[in-house]
């Protein structure tokens, strides 16, 4: 399958996209293309224009901004997997980015790119939705920063206007000792998640002190397991406290319909995968 | 190598050490583990795929495809596509109607009253599922194809689409063929060559005991790697055409594109290039084919045309989607009475070249490897909406396998037996060869008591019954499942004969020419066409044995009707019992007349001249002697011939196979089950396969690992979903689970080795038979896992959610996660009107 | 159109390309490098996978313009002259291919796994090549060449063991 025709753009600075975006409301931003250009291919889309950041040298990479770390939009997958500074401080972003598609998608698909689709399959939304990541975007008007928990509005949409550019996702840093897993349950390798749950846990001796939880794919946006969280403060580490927390994650949930599985197994399987998890990141 | 084999000798030898292996003797080839000379092409990216061939002036065909499964074509309008810069031509079906034929080829009329309706290449007035073609378009590249398809205008009216196959058969449904009056293809009845049915199991009164199920054999996609293409390039000036296409049946697709089109058969040739992968898919005559022959005549421009993959799932033949009816019936000590068999079979919408034909394949291969007294099969062909099935990978045999293997197990649990022993009480000993089977067939070799042994040595089979005895006592969330496959199959298609009396429009033969060149190389053409086989490889081990001339010195050519003008092609894993016997017995033409000048240039008696190692010599005179290469070049040289001898040293055979091949094995498979999420994870694939003498032991793992994959993909992972409107919903490779590496086990595989008898090599089939074998076991396996749940049955895919319905749902979820019943609940009926889950 | 410049295969190419000419169809069609093959429209199979600016990628789902300035190696360019990469000569010596298609992708993408972890287990090659689908071998075949190529590649000798059948005699 083949892509329809589109022009093309490839600024070097945010501004100039930013400004291409506000010039062509049929435009649509090319980051590493992983879900895009397959969607062109098979004609799903007709954008006017692609405006591709990948000469946006501002775009790229990971800094460390005393309390949070703060991934560039355009930064791939594989480099975000590989980075010291994320293995250190967000440690669940890079468990989770290490199981998204494969290989050689990783090398092309982008950690921004993957956000402003917002596809609650995808793996890394519900991360940063646990994480309490800020989205900054940066339009016409200037920069804003945009709570996770407000980002994600639905499928496949999100809080960006059309002339907005998510140029960088700030991820704070969690005080004190964290442990961290991300459980994927799909079919075949290659499948979407069906249930993924992010989990973070602290431990202070002997009980969890504090855990954070997102689900994957279990709504039109990524979920934050807030009861399962509630649940888990001051608990023993201890399986059954565990199993019992976990009962709680699909309170409020309205997963789909689909070949992946029907909604009262995919709340099932948040309850299963929601205590796997966090055991496994509580050490248990 | 020896001629045809003596079936005492055999049987002898297999008293002797049953299925033991015969290693290659010094400088013998067959059984030795050769590397393939197809590699070096294919890993350095020299392949020649259909797709890469280019030629001045070509042209590229697209065609737009019905996004409706099922409605009148009321107006097709084309002009704006001939307004796109870069487009030559655009046609309708009707544009198209005088020259594309009357309709695509379907060669297995399987009953007289066979309903055959006309199948256009494009669809005139009605499209019949979501992909028949509309209209196509020529472009000068294949970009601006793409977008003219968007600017042809089609008019629609929507017609009810016919999804399911019962619903299909009642009274009143919307006819698929309107003009065929039913939905019913064709009734096929076979009582079998044994006793009636009803009355042995009548005759048995209390003692009997049967047991009935319902299967359903999901639709598959076959999904080779390299999706169909085809270019055409014409003379035009000379009206000749060579037709370039990815199938495995070039030269059956010459002929049909003749008698299709009216082009002569001699004015067309057909080549297959490089072809990545069939699988039974690119055993076909392809609407696609027609239509650039056509389009290349109208235009006299070379044309071509290459799918994409989500095109590929559309207008490519699926496979299986059957429903089974089975009911075994046995004595109380477990002795078979007989098997009963009705089958639903879901043709799609058209027939294409064997779709009627693959369930039937299946009725001879029911009762496998059991002996009993009766024998019954009916099937029913069924249009509906969507695209045609037609052979995937075993066709109508793993179908068959899979549901007497299941219903075994079904028997002994019944029964209160071990599968195992219950299969050993009625399986044929080895000593009862050659058997005849109440479906018919005689079985010509077989040791399944020696293949048993082995699997089970490898496998464990004590330690994971105690492991899962454990398990189960522990009520571990973890499950342990144990599946038995103690399968055959018969493939090598096929006796021409038994073709004719199954009213399959071909013979079963194959053919086979050798020319030895003057400096001694040898090139050999067969009209087996290889996709991934390594038949080039094969066949240069078996002429190299017989003519004794190096491996190396071996050439061989394929797929081409110009230079290898006769064959019946690749498929029904033939190429070896019937392609490989051919190529052996034309070397032994060639050695017969080879000896006759190497007799008379030698100045001996024909009788005193032997033949060893690649030379002849005369009984008693050692130094008398000359290689097969000197007598070559003797011929060439053509000096001093026997009178009136020609100054060849060529031969050509067509073998026409007595039998079919009976290869036959025991796979065993352990599983285990996460109850809690229902994931299944294959823990141990032992397989021991028996395909009687093998040329080349590499290839024959690669090709039982590959159908291994494809097997287990069928119980675990793929299923092709129509909705209700006759959308498929797994239309792509994101939706259309195909295994990657982490899916899939380490398979540890093993042979015992009993000859066929029935062919001069005593070799049989190997490339289906891991499919056939290995759903069964898989399917097994997960069932044995859920016994303690209660659990009888679960519909394939076993997918995560139906196994947890199957153990944790209410009845009616856990009917529905099989095809069976639990307390009040009914079961459902075939896989259209499931519940998708 | 836009106007791209890349190296492929050691050769430097400079073209006029649509916008949306994917980089597979650029390869195959603006360049005749047929050598990696399309398997799909939705960036799952991997047939089409090459080696760009050192990382693998699915030709199929980068633009030609996205290419632009690159430097791209698919399995034409692989071989050392006529010495293959050991990738290569791991997937015949062990069967690891059969109808082929896949083999170009499978191929980069092993190398490619290798290049960042010379030392996989069974489990990291399942992974590593979890982006290429193969329909012929099950796999099997292609695990245990690229086990045998990491261990050619650290110096370690070819794999042992490759079949249960004893080795072959000289390839031809």
């Amino acid at each position: 399958m083949i892509p329809a025709e589109f022009d093309y753009l490839a600024p070097d600075t945010v501004a100039d996209a930013v400004a291409a975006l506000a010039a062509d409301e049929d435009a649509k931003v090319l980051a590493g293309g992983q879900s895009l250009i397959p969607v062109l291919r098979l004609r799903l889309s007709y954008p006017t224009q692609l405006v591709d950041l990948r000469k946006v040298q501002e775009l790229r990479g990971v800094r460390d901004d005393g309390d949070a770390l703060v991934i560039g939009a355009m930064t791939r997958h594989s480099d975000v997997v590989a980075d010291p500074l994320v293995q250190q401080h967000a440690a669940l972003v890079a468990a989770a980015t290490a199981t998204v598609a494969d290989p050689a998608v990783r090398h092309r698909g982008t950690f921004g790119g993957a956000l402003a689709h917002a596809d609650p399959a995808g793996d890394l939304a519900a991360v940063a939705l646990a994480l309490d990541a800020e989205l900054v975007a940066e339009g016409p008007g200037g920069r804003r920063s945009i709570a996770a928990a407000d980002f994600f509005q639905d499928y496949l949409q999100t809080a960006l206007s059309p002339d907005e550019l998510l140029v960088e996702v700030r991820i704070p840093k969690l005080e004190g000792t964290w442990s961290v897993h991300y459980e994927k349950f799909n079919r075949v390798a290659q499948a979407w998640a069906i249930v993924g749950v992010a989990t973070a846990v602290r431990r202070e001796g002997g009980s969890i002190a504090e855990a954070r939880v997102g689900l994957t794919n279990m709504g039109s946006t990524p979920v934050r397991a807030t009861a399962v969280e509630a649940a888990l403060r001051g608990v023993p580490a201890e399986a059954g406290a565990i199993a019992e927390a976990a009962q709680h994650a699909a309170e409020g949930t309205t997963p789909p319909d689909d070949l992946g599985g029907k909604a009262d197994y995919r709340q099932h399987l948040a309850r299963v995968l929601t205590r796997r998890a966090v055991a496994t990141a509580a050490g248990v | 190598m020896t001629e045809q084999m003596d079936a005492g000798l055999v049987a002898e030898q297999i008293a002797a050490t049953p299925g033991a292996l015969s290693e290659p003797a010094d400088g013998q080839e067959m059984g030795r583990g050769r590397r393939r000379k197809e590699d070096p092409k294919l890993l350095t990216g020299q392949t020649n795929w259909t797709d890469n061939i280019t030629l001045p002036g070509l042209l590229h065909m697209a065609v737009l495809r019905s996004p409706m499964a099922h409605a009148k074509v009321l107006s097709v309008d084309v002009s704006a596509a001939l307004e796109v810069p870069g487009v030559i031509a655009a046609y309708s079906g009707a544009d198209l109607a005088d020259v594309m034929g009357a309709t695509l080829p379907c060669a297995w009329p399987v009953t007289p009253d066979m309903v055959s309706p006309p199948h256009t290449p494009l669809a005139v007035d009605t499209v019949r599922y979501v992909g028949d073609g509309v209209a196509v378009v020529v472009a000068r590249d294949r970009y601006t194809a793409a977008d003219a398809l968007e600017a042809i205008a089609v008019e629609y009216e929507q017609l009810p689409a016919v999804v399911d196959m019962e619903e299909a058969l009642k009274e009143g449904s919307p006819l698929v063929h309107e003009s065929a009056g039913t939905n019913r293809t064709f009734l096929f009845d076979f009582p079998g060559a044994g006793a009636d049915y009803a009355e042995t199991v009548a005759a048995a009164g209390d003692d009997a005991v049967v047991v009935k199920r319902r299967f359903v054999q999901q639709r598959l996609l076959p999904t080779p790697m390299e999706p169909r293409a085809v270019v055409v390039a014409p003379i035009a000036a000379a009206d000749d055409y060579t037709v370039y296409s990815a199938t495995q049946i070039p030269h059956i697709l010459r002929v049909m594109l003749a008698l299709t089109t009216g082009i002569p058969e001699h004015k067309i040739r057909v080549i297959a290039p490089d072809v990545g992968g069939g699988f039974g898919c690119k055993l076909n005559v392809y609407a696609e084919e027609v239509l650039c022959l056509v389009v290349a005549k109208k235009l006299g421009r070379p044309v071509k045309w290459t799918e994409s993959r989500s095109e590929h799932y559309q207008a490519t033949v699926h496979g299986r989607d059957q429903v089974q009816d089975i009911e075994i019936a046995a004595r109380k000590d477990g002795t078979l009475l007989g098997l009963k068999v009705e089958l639903l079979a879901d043709m799609g919408a058209y027939l294409q070249l064997v779709t009627p034909g693959v369930p039937i394949l299946g009725a001879f291969m029911f009762p496998a490897i059991y002996k009993m007294a009766a024998y019954h099969f009916t099937c029913t062909g069924v249009f509906t909406t969507k695209t045609p099935t037609d052979a995937y990978r075993g066709a109508g045999r793993p179908e068959a396998t899979f549901a007497i293997e299941r219903i075994m197990d079904e028997l002994a649990h019944e029964l209160g037996r071990d599968p195992m022993e219950l299969r050993k009480q009625n399986w044929i000993r080895h000593e009862e060869f050659p058997y005849d089977m109440v479906a018919g067939l005689t079985y010509d070799s077989g040791n399944y008591e020696a293949a048993t042994a082995k699997a089970e040595e490898m496998f464990d089979l004590d330690g994971l019954r105690r492991e899962q005895a454990e398990r189960r006592a522990r009520k571990d969330p973890v499950q342990l499942g144990i599946g038995i496959s103690t399968f055959t199959e018969m493939c090598g298609l096929a006796p021409s004969r038994v073709l004719g009396s199954l009213s399959y429009g071909a013979g079963g033969w194959e053919a086979a020419q050798i020319r030895m060149l003057p400096t001694g190389k040898v090139e050999v053409t067969s009209g087996a066409t290889p996709h991934g086989q390594g038949h080039h490889t094969a066949w240069s081990q078996i002429v190299a044995d017989a003519l004794g001339v190096p491996f190396e010195d071996v050439e061989v050519t394929t797929g081409d009707t110009d230079s290898s003008p006769k064959g019946m092609d690749t498929y029904g894993s033939r190429s070896l019992v019937v392609g490989g016997v051919a190529i052996h017995k034309a070397t032994g033409k060639v050695l017969e007349k080879a000896k006759r000048i190497a007799a008379h240039l030698l100045e001996a008696n024909e009788a005193d001249v032997e033949f060893d190692k690649g030379a002849f010599s005369v009984k008693g005179s050692p130094e008398a002697s000359m290689t097969i290469q000197e007598v070559a070049l003797a011929t060439f040289a053509a000096h001093n011939l026997p009178d009136g001898m020609e100054p060849t040293l060529d031969s050509d055979y067509v073998y026409d196979p007595e039998n079919f091949s009976y290869p036959h094995g025991t796979h065993l498979c352990a599983v285990e089950i996460d109850t809690e999420t229902g994931f299944t994870t294959i823990r141990k694939y032992v397989c021991v396969d028996d395909i009687g003498k093998i040329v080349n032991p590499v290839i024959v793992e690669g090709q039982v690992h590959g159908g291994l994959a494809q097997g287990i993909a069928q119980a675990l992972y793929e299923e092709a979903v129509y909705d209700d409107d006759g959308n498929l919903t797994t239309g792509t490779l994101v939706d259309y689970l195909v295994p990657a590496a982490p899916d899939l086990p380490h398979f540890e595989t093993g042979r015992t080795e009993t000859p066929a008898t029935s062919n001069p090599l005593g070799v049989k089939g190997v490339g289906e038979a891991g499919t056939i074998a290995s759903t069964p076991a898989v399917m097994n396996a997960v069932v044995d896992a859920l016994r303690p749940f209660g659990v009888r049955d679960v519909r394939m895919p076993a997918t995560p959610e139906r196994v947890w319905r199957a153990i944790h749902g209410s009845d009616a979820e856990r009917a529905a996660a099989g095809t069976i019943a639990y307390g009040g609940a009914s079961t459902s009926t075939t896989a259209a009107t499931q519940e998708q889950m | 159109m836009a106007r791209v410049r890349m190296r492929v295969d050691g050769v430097v190419y400079e073209d006029e390309v649509s916008p949306r000419t994917l980089l597979t169809h650029h390869l195959r069609d603006g360049l005749g490098r047929v050598g990696t093959p399309i398997g799909c429209d939705t960036s799952n199979c991997g047939s089409c996978t090459v080696s760009m600016d050192g990382d693998s990628v699915k030709s199929c789902s980068v633009l030609a313009v996205q290419a632009d300035g690159a430097e791209i190696t698919t399995i034409q360019g692989l071989a050392d002259g006529p010495e293959w990469h050991p990738v290569q000569k791991a997937f015949r010596e062990h069967h690891g291919l059969q109808c082929g298609y896949c083999t170009p992708g499978m191929v980069m993408a092993a190398v490619d796994l290798l290049k960042r972890n010379p030392s996989p287990t069974e489990d990291e090659v399942r992974h590593g090549i979890e982006g290429n689908l193969c329909r012929c071998t099950g796999y099997q075949n292609i695990v245990k060449a690229v086990l045998s190529a990491a261990s050619e590649l650290r110096g370690e000798g070819a794999h042992p063991g490759a079949f249960s059948t004893p080795p072959a005699g000289v390839p031809a």
